[in-house]
Formats: C-alpha cells, sequence, structure tokens
C-alpha cells in the first residue's frame, strides 16, 4: 500500500461482562479475521474487554500494562508470525502502580505498546456511574502510529471539543474513538435512536471541521436491559462516511484511509493552521483566573468584586435594618 | 389599536406539549434484541409469560415469539371464575396469531379455598391474591419448562404503581417497562397483536366490570402526556402547568409515583456490615454474562 495510506478496521463486538477470557477470545478471533481483511489497524470499543457497567468488578478485572492478557494482545500485533494485523487498540481496565483504575484504550503495534489513553471525561450523571469507579485521566496526546498522526479519545471525551480541538493542535490527522455508546431516546422519523443521530452529527462535525478522520468504534449488545446501539464509523475529513456498521447489531467494517484525503481539505479550509494558540491560551489564561478568583472569593465568602458586601456588614445591616456599606472600600477593609 | 392577536397563541400548548414518540419499527427491533440477548446470556432459550387477553401481555408474547421462534414461548392462561370469556378468547386468539405455546391453569379453586377462610376480604386483597397466585405458577413453570418470566408491567402502570407486588410486577425481565401505554399500542399495532385486543379498553379483569381508565380516574393518553413531560423531560410544576396540565391531575399522579417507589425498588435493607446487598456491594445483574 502507497505511503501514507492503510486500511482501519472497527470490530463492532459484544463482549460479556466482567469475564476477560471469553472477551480475550472475541479479540483474537477478530484480529485473525481482520488480518484475512487485509486491515492495517483494527479498533475495538471502550471497555469492551472486560464490559461496561462493571461496578465493584472493576478492581477484579483490572489489568497492569505487564500483565499476561496484554502481551497475549501484544503479540497479536507482532511483526513476523503474527496472527493479527499491524495495530490494534484494546478498551481496558488499566491498574497502575500506585492501584489506580483507568478507562484506557491501548495502541499496540508491532509487538509493542505505543500509547496508552486514559479516559479523561468520567461521565457521572444518568445512567453513567464511572466517576465512582474510575480514576480520571490527565492529558490529551496525539502519537505517531500506522495511520499517521494520531489520538485516541474514549466515548465521553469527545463530548467535550477541547479533547478534540487539543488532538488536531497536536498534528493528529486520525482520531480513534473506542465508544460504549448505549441507546436511549426514541424519536419518530429516524431509523436510529437519538443518542445515535447525535453521535453521527459530532463525528462528522469534528472531522470536517478539524479536517481530520474520525475512526468512531461503538459496541452492541445489552448489560443489565441497556443496549449499544453499534453504528460504528469511519469518516473522512469531508465529513463523508468511508464505513458505516449496523444498528444493534456485531458487526465488522473497513476503510482505506488515505492522508491526502487530509491534505485536500486542509488545502481547501486552512483552518488549522489559521488556528491562533497565543489567542486561545491567553484567553483561557484568562478566564481561570477570573473563574480562581471567583472560587477563591467563595471560599473566603468575599463579596463579589465591587458590588459585594462583606459579612459582618450583612450581619450589621441585618441587625440596624441599615444598607450595608457597598464597593471595594469595603471588600479592602477586610 | 390593539395588536392583532398572536396566532402563536393558540398553537402554544402544543410546543410545550411535545407528542410522546413512538417509533414502532426502532423500537420493534430494539426490545427483540433485548429480549434474545437478556434470555440467551443466562444459557436459557425459552420464556414463560402469562397470557390475559389484555395488550400488554399480547404484546410481551409476540415480541418474544418474533425474538426467540414461538415454540419457545410458552403461554399461561389463568382465568378466574369472575375473568370475562371474551379475554380468554382473546388470548387464544394471541396464540393462534403467533403460533405460540399455551397451557391453561385456572385459579379459581386456591383462590376460593383461601378466601374461603378470609371471607371478609375486599376487592383489591381479592385481586393481589389473583395476581400472586399467577406469579407462583408463572415461576413454577419457568422451573419446569427452563425458561425466564417474562414481565408484561408498562411505564404508565409501573410509575403508578398500578400493579400488585410480587404479582404481575414480578418477573426475570420485562421487555415493555420503558414503554407508555400509547407507545404500547403503536407498536402493538406495528407487530401485528389483533385489532380487538388493541382496542379495547384497558382492564385488569381482576373483577367484573373493571376498568383501568374508570379505576384510575383518568385516561391513559392523558396520563401519558404527563408522566413523559414529567418523568422524561423533567418539566416543573410551573411548566407542567403552562402545558395546560390541570395542577389537580398533576398533583395526583405526582403523588401516586412517589406513593409507589417502594414497588420499584427491592426491600430496604437495615445496614450493619461494611458491605450491603445494593448500597456498597454493586455488581450488575448481568455479572459475568
Amino acid at each position: 500500500m502507497a505511503r501514507g495510506e492503510c486500511t482501519v478496521a472497527v470490530a463492532q463486538v459484544s463482549p460479556r461482562l466482567g469475564d476477560l477470557d471469553t472477551n480475550l477470545t472475541i479479540y483474537e478471533t477478530q484480529a485473525r479475521a481482520a488480518r484475512g481483511l487485509g486491515a492495517d489497524v483494527l479498533v475495538f470499543p471502550e471497555l469492551s474487554l472486560t464490559g461496561y457497567f462493571l461496578k465493584d468488578m472493576v478492581s477484579t478485572v483490572a489489568l497492569r500494562l505487564d500483565a499476561p492478557e496484554i502481551k497475549r494482545l501484544a503479540a497479536l500485533t507482532r511483526k513476523g508470525g503474527r496472527a493479527g494485523p499491524t495495530a490494534l487498540i484494546a478498551g481496558i481496565v488499566e491498574e497502575t502502580d500506585d492501584y489506580h483504575f483507568y478507562n484506557s484504550a491501548v495502541y499496540f503495534e508491532n509487538g509493542a505498546i505505543v500509547h496508552v489513553h486514559r479516559k479523561a471525561y468520567l461521565p457521572t450523571y444518568g445512567l453513567f456511574d464511572e466517576g465512582r469507579y474510575f480514576a480520571r485521566g490527565d492529558r490529551i496526546r496525539s502519537f505517531d502510529s500506522r495511520v499517521g498522526r494520531s489520538a485516541i479519545l474514549i466515548c465521553e471525551d469527545m463530548w467535550h471539543p477541547s479533547t478534540v480541538y487539543l488532538a488536531a493542535l497536536d498534528h493528529a490527522v486520525t482520531v480513534f474513538c473506542p465508544s460504549t455508546s448505549p441507546l436511549r431516546g426514541i424519536t419518530d422519523d429516524q431509523p436510529q435512536d437519538n443518542n445515535a443521530r447525535y453521535w453521527e452529527l459530532l463525528n462528522t462535525m469534528y472531522a470536517q471541521t478539524f479536517s481530520l478522520f474520525i475512526v468512531y468504534a461503538n459496541r452492541v449488545g445489552f448489560e443489565d436491559g441497556v443496549g449499544f446501539w453499534g453504528g460504528s464509523e469511519i469518516v473522512d475529513p469531508n465529513g463523508v462516511r468511508l464505513a458505516k456498521a449496523k444498528y444493534y447489531d456485531e458487526d465488522v467494517i473497513a476503510a482505506q484511509i488515505a492522508l491526502k484525503t487530509a491534505r485536500r481539505q486542509r488545502v481547501v479550509s486552512p483552518l488549522l493552521r489559521d488556528e491562533n494558540l497565543d489567542l486561545t491560551i491567553n484567553e483561557l489564561l484568562r478566564i481561570r483566573g477570573r473563574d480562581l478568583e471567583a472560587s477563591t472569593r467563595t471560599a473566603l465568602v468575599l463579596p463579589p468584586r465591587g458590588a459585594g458586601r462583606l459579612p459582618q456588614a450583612a450581619t450589621a445591616a441585618r441587625r440596624t435594618g441599615k444598607p450595608a456599606r457597598r464597593g471595594r472600600r469595603a471588600a479592602r477593609s477586610r | 389599536m390593539r395588536p392583532p392577536a398572536l396566532p402563536a397563541a393558540a398553537a402554544e400548548p402544543a410546543t410545550l406539549r411535545p407528542r410522546l414518540p413512538t417509533n414502532p419499527p426502532l423500537l420493534a427491533r430494539i426490545v427483540t434484541a433485548f429480549i434474545r440477548n437478556e434470555v440467551r446470556k443466562v444459557g436459557v432459550e425459552r420464556v414463560v409469560v402469562g397470557l390475559s387477553g389484555g395488550v400488554d401481555s399480547a404484546l410481551s408474547a409476540t415480541l418474544a415469539a418474533a425474538a426467540l421462534g414461538p415454540t419457545n414461548v410458552l403461554a399461561i392462561k389463568m382465568p378466574y371464575r369472575t375473568s370475562s370469556t371474551e379475554s380468554l378468547l382473546h388470548a387464544d386468539e394471541v396464540v393462534a396469531r403467533t403460533a405460540i405455546q399455551a397451557i391453561e391453569v385456572e385459579i379459581t379453586p386456591q383462590v376460593d379455598a383461601y378466601f374461603a377462610r378470609f371471607s371478609d376480604a375486599d376487592n383489591m386483597r381479592r385481586g393481589n391474591k389473583m395476581a400472586r397466585e399467577r406469579m407462583t405458577i408463572l415461576y413454577d413453570h419457568s422451573a419446569r419448562w427452563k425458561a425466564l418470566v417474562l414481565g408484561t408491567s408498562n411505564k404508565t402502570e409501573l410509575l403508578l404503581g398500578y400493579g400488585t407486588l410480587y404479582g404481575d410486577m414480578a418477573s426475570a425481565l420485562n421487555p415493555i417497562g420503558d414503554l407508555y401505554k400509547t407507545q404500547v399500542w403503536a407498536l402493538s399495532e406495528y407487530v401485528g397483536v389483533p385489532e380487538e385486543v388493541v382496542h379495547k379498553q384497558p382492564s385488569a379483569d381482576l373483577w367484573m366490570g373493571q376498568t383501568d381508565e374508570a379505576e384510575l380516574g383518568f385516561g391513559y393518553a392523558e396520563v401519558d402526556a404527563l408522566l413523559y413531560c414529567m418523568v422524561d423531560l423533567r418539566y416543573s410544576r410551573a411548566e407542567l402547568h403552562a402545558a395546560g396540565f390541570a395542577e389537580s391531575f398533576v398533583g395526583r399522579v405526582a403523588d401516586m409515583v412517589r406513593n409507589s417507589q417502594f414497588k420499584r425498588r427491592l426491600p430496604v435493607i437495615a445496614k450493619v456490615s461494611n458491605r450491603t446487598i445494593d448500597r456498597d456491594f454493586r455488581y450488575a445483574r448481568d455479572w459475568g454474562r
């Protein structure tokens, strides 16, 4: 295959909850099949080695990066006699030396771990409870992969536009997104649930806005009645779907990624070139400074700048029925 | 000069009260996949379902037949002597339409034997007893037939608490528990539940002449519209009022939902250890499956 081109596949699987052995077998079967398809990179969904609603099982299915199971996965991509594709992305619970547990995606290439992304945004609302069980990742980094400069963002990470923005500014041309997205919200007149529709909007929007490839790998199956909608897709920098998996059923998709598509799109719309990093950083610093000040004031029970009144003054005012002194002088006098 | 009346004012309640979506093709697809997946992952191929002749159980049975094949669905008709003949006929029509297996186990002997000792029992006690008798029969047959008990409670009755705890509310899996009655009707039509079953007046058929809507004091279409705004869309009281729901109706329904919360939870457990079931001993039901 020409330089700057490769075939990316997504295994839209239905893992068994908390059953590492069965899920490892699923990975190996899919890896062999993907090699048969000529895939260079195979992407598995978020937490597909363990299942999603793990709750108290998190610590029992967690793997250190030197675990035998991880070595088995790495071996699938080992150069010379490998059973799988050149590279694969696995969704695991990662245990660290200091016994923290992360919702992680591991990128293996040629038998080695090249990159690990720890989910930075852990949804803890509605039906989600990740913040209760997982430690939060603290970085978004791009890395060099078989597909060129890439980044991994896990599911909810993508719902925070800053993550894709950072990946793009870190020169990613491909964003892999392993996901475990539940189906929810029925609306009339569309063949998929509303969550699926929103993700599709998001994927095409990011792909076009940042002129990059989005490889979205979602799972299917049910856990305690919650279904996952599948619909994995590979979207090019024009927002064109190169491959689309079935909704709600297991499937495998593959598409050829040609980096020249990104080049063409960036020639037409050089948005990233024109991105003003300093403007963004300066404004972020200003906003952070303001918010920090506000939270400090709250913590110290200080009035908002210029308009507040002292707690003592407020108390006095309540006592005397007279209006409290206002303004900076009052604040400074504290 | 008075400004002309805004036409939008008349349309406002409609926009404030979004229509409950039904999308029957999508619901059918999701719910049949749910049945197939949640049944087979526990190493079972079959389900048993109590078939009353009403639309809820007809829908559950029809979806199960589509998901698992009709030979893997056992419908049990469990009439009491006061059950309407029409109900039994409707149940038979569902069986004929879906080609599922069916047996009849009449509950009159055991229910009457029990109430011979407690003849003062009112309709509610009798109705609850009947629902629980049926539950024991379903669970016995689930063991006999290596099957799971399929639930038939819809979201409207689950939210209102309009069901018997450990009676008709008991099941291993419930394909229609997140569907309002309005959605049950739409999906039933789509999957081919007999028309007379879909369009008849809903009734628990626990005593003669009983109908859901007379007993509840409001219609399903009306309460579904309210519950959809109240529960799914989280409208505040003020927003519900602005959407045209009477305050007394909202208050009554909100009370019913709150007062029946116990029916939707496990029994409360007195915590004494560090790890109490369902509080800090937390596992999915599909643990390892």
